[in-house]
């Protein structure tokens, strides 16, 4: 709901809600067709996800190993859980990850984004390159990294320590081979979404700065950023939320290793909720999880949206 | 019904007027572009665009080498000879007919059902907003957006064995049913552009709300339908969390799945573990490449609106 006002309130002039206003049926209750468009869907929605959902909610207040009889334990999983080392390290990980991981993929992209949209040669072409590592599948492509990383790079970088054994091995900077991967597919993504707030800026616009003699930096900082600001605030809140529930690329890469050096907090859940016969403790981290995702993307909402109105 | 249709190319220009109001108009698209080519530029997203080309490269040279060939190098030297039996090796390594079936068969039927079904209840939704009970409706779903797929795993994984949904027809319902939340954000803000009057003129003629909805708005939707049919397709297609942790039986993998027990049992084995690779990729970048520019607009507008 709020990427539609955030969109919206820069991208376009609040044309929609004028739009809703003018419905003009007054009865309280709509035609009996739109109740049964509804009803299926809510029915099998609040089937096949809020009462899973409330299932796990449920359980996390018990001992529930996945199988046989279980207890219930109050709020001990909880209390658990921020003693836990394990996990407290796979919300470091997370965080650290999802942050130098949004950082990274929205620089770029929208240093490629201007490129893409600056007069090239076969511009189609090459906007058609970029985007495909989003059709490609993480963990398959990922595959391919792995090899790179522990059996070309070595050989190619021998002279340099770090490369010369595997990266993949090492405790400290396993973590930059995941980073590589995750922003090389999140990128394709988010050049898309650049690329099109790049495209509602009107040309006019630059010929009046270059002619007020304003320096190619003056533009961006003064012209391009201010405007695109919206598409700004979706692809950081986005690859922000999906940074943080990194999976497919660690298990691509090193599988949450070198020992738990590179384990994301999802990737805890499903290997302690699956084979770890911690079903409930996990359920209780994943509550937790949820509770730390909403409250991240609500305060980046805020914060960003904050600057949008600035200009 | 014939008024719905005569209708159709005349609101089509009322929409894009509507649109063109409210974003300005795509400026570097225009034909007349005046600007002189920028070389600085066009260098620099060649050079950038190694990082997407060198792995697809990396990909094919090392499916088609023999194991000797790969030891001996860094992987990056053309295959001499070409070992073409290493596709032949990883086809029946993975079944590989068969988890293409099975991702197929998941993702059209996610498409199929998603399109049908997200549609209707966007309709119903954004034409109903100022009633509570839609109100609520919309909010409730909207709100599983932010909630992360771990926290359901564990739950789901028992329900769906309980309920038999531990398959192909499982995966075709979650991924129609999980899909719901953004696209039907994606779907209303679209449905509320379109002019209210032309559902008027068809329920003049005596048309149903069903009607309205399947002669009227469905077709006048296909841009979204495109850019939700792309957006699922590629996600069911390439999922990989949800067919491990739902799907059973080893003859239901999907083509993601089977690389994942492939890259466990035959570790050392890259040559065919690459030419298996490249099959599981092959598919849908060969449909990409003849629908590149369709694709790329389509998601365009998706993440605009």
């Amino acid at each position: 709901m709020t990427i539609t006002q955030a969109v919206r309130s820069s991208a376009t002039d609040g044309a929609a809600p004028k739009r809703a206003g003018r419905i003009r049926t007054e009865n309280r209750r709509a035609s009996a067709a739109f109740y049964w468009m509804v009803w299926p869907a809510v029915i099998a929605f609040a089937g096949f996800h809020t009462l899973p959902v409330l299932v796990g909610i449920f359980f996390s207040f018990t001992n529930y190993a996945g199988y046989g009889a279980w207890n219930f334990v109050g709020l001990s999983n909880y209390f658990n859980l921020f003693q836990d080392d394990r996990v407290l390290q796979a919300y470091g990980f997370s965080f650290l990850f999802a942050i130098v991981a949004t950082i990274l993929t929205n620089a770029f992209s929208l240093a490629i984004a201007l490129g893409l949209n600056a007069k090239i040669k076969a511009r189609n072409f090459w906007r058609g390159v970029y985007f495909v590592p989003y059709i490609l599948a993480i963990l398959v492509i990922g595959y391919v990294f792995q090899f790179f990383f522990s059996n070309s790079l070595p050989k190619i970088l021998a002279g340099i320590p770090l490369f010369a054994d595997n990266i993949l091995a090492n405790e400290q900077w396993a973590c930059t081979a995941i980073v590589a991967l995750a922003v090389w597919q999140a990128c394709a993504f988010a050049i898309i979404i650049y690329l099109s707030g790049l495209q509602t800026i009107p040309a006019e616009m630059y010929e009046a700065a270059s002619l007020d003699g304003a320096s190619a930096w003056r533009q961006f900082t003064s012209i391009t950023f201010p405007l695109i600001g919206a598409f700004f605030t979706i692809n950081v809140v986005l690859s922000l939320k999906g940074f943080l529930q990194v999976f497919d690329p660690i298990v691509a890469l090193t599988n949450g290793g070198p020992g738990t050096s590179t384990e994301s907090v999802t990737l805890l859940i499903f290997r302690g909720g699956f084979s770890g016969g911690e079903f409930a403790y996990q359920t209780a981290n994943a509550v937790v999880f949820f509770i730390v995702i909403t409250i991240v993307s609500l305060f980046q909402f805020r914060v960003l949206q904050r600057r949008e109105a600035d200009f | 019904m014939t008024t719905a249709t005569n209708v159709a190319p005349q609101l089509e220009q009322e929409l894009d007027a509507v649109t063109a109001n409210g974003r300005r108009k795509r400026q570097s698209d225009r034909e007349d572009d005046t600007r002189r080519t920028n070389w600085w530029a066009t260098a620099l997203i060649a050079v950038c665009s190694l990082t997407v080309l060198v792995p697809l490269y990396l990909a094919v040279v090392v499916a088609l080498k023999t194991p000797e060939q790969l030891t001996a190098g860094t992987g990056f030297e053309l295959p001499n000879p070409i070992r073409w039996e290493n596709f032949a090796d990883a086809w029946v390594k993975t079944s590989f007919p068969q988890a293409l079936a099975n991702t197929a068969f998941i993702t059209v039927g996610a498409v199929f059902f998603t399109l049908l079904t997200s549609s209707v209840v966007a309709y119903a939704l954004a034409r109903n907003i100022h009633r509570p009970f839609f109100k609520g409706v919309f909010f409730y779903l909207l709100a599983a957006l932010f909630i992360p797929f771990p926290i359901i795993m564990l739950p789901l994984v028992k329900q769906t064995a309980t309920l038999g949904l531990d398959n192909q027809v499982g995966m075709i319902i979650l991924y129609t049913i999980y899909g719901l939340s953004l696209n039907i954000f994606i779907y209303t803000a679209y449905i509320r552009s379109i002019p209210i009057e032309l559902e008027e003129a068809a329920r003049m003629d005596g048309a149903s709300t069903w009607r309205v909805f399947r002669s009227v708005i469905f077709p006048l939707l296909m841009p979204m339908n495109a850019t939700v049919g792309i957006l699922t397709c590629v996600w069911a297609w390439n999922d990989f969390i949800m067919p491990l942790v739902v799907l059973t039986e080893p003859s239901a993998r999907t083509l993601p799945l089977a690389q994942y027990v492939f890259q466990g049992q035959f570790n050392t084995d890259y040559t065919v573990a690459f030419a298996s690779y490249l099959m599981a990729m092959a598919p849908l970048l060969i449909v990409y490449i003849f629908s590149q520019r369709w694709v790329i607009s389509g998601v365009t507008r998706g993440s605009i609106k």
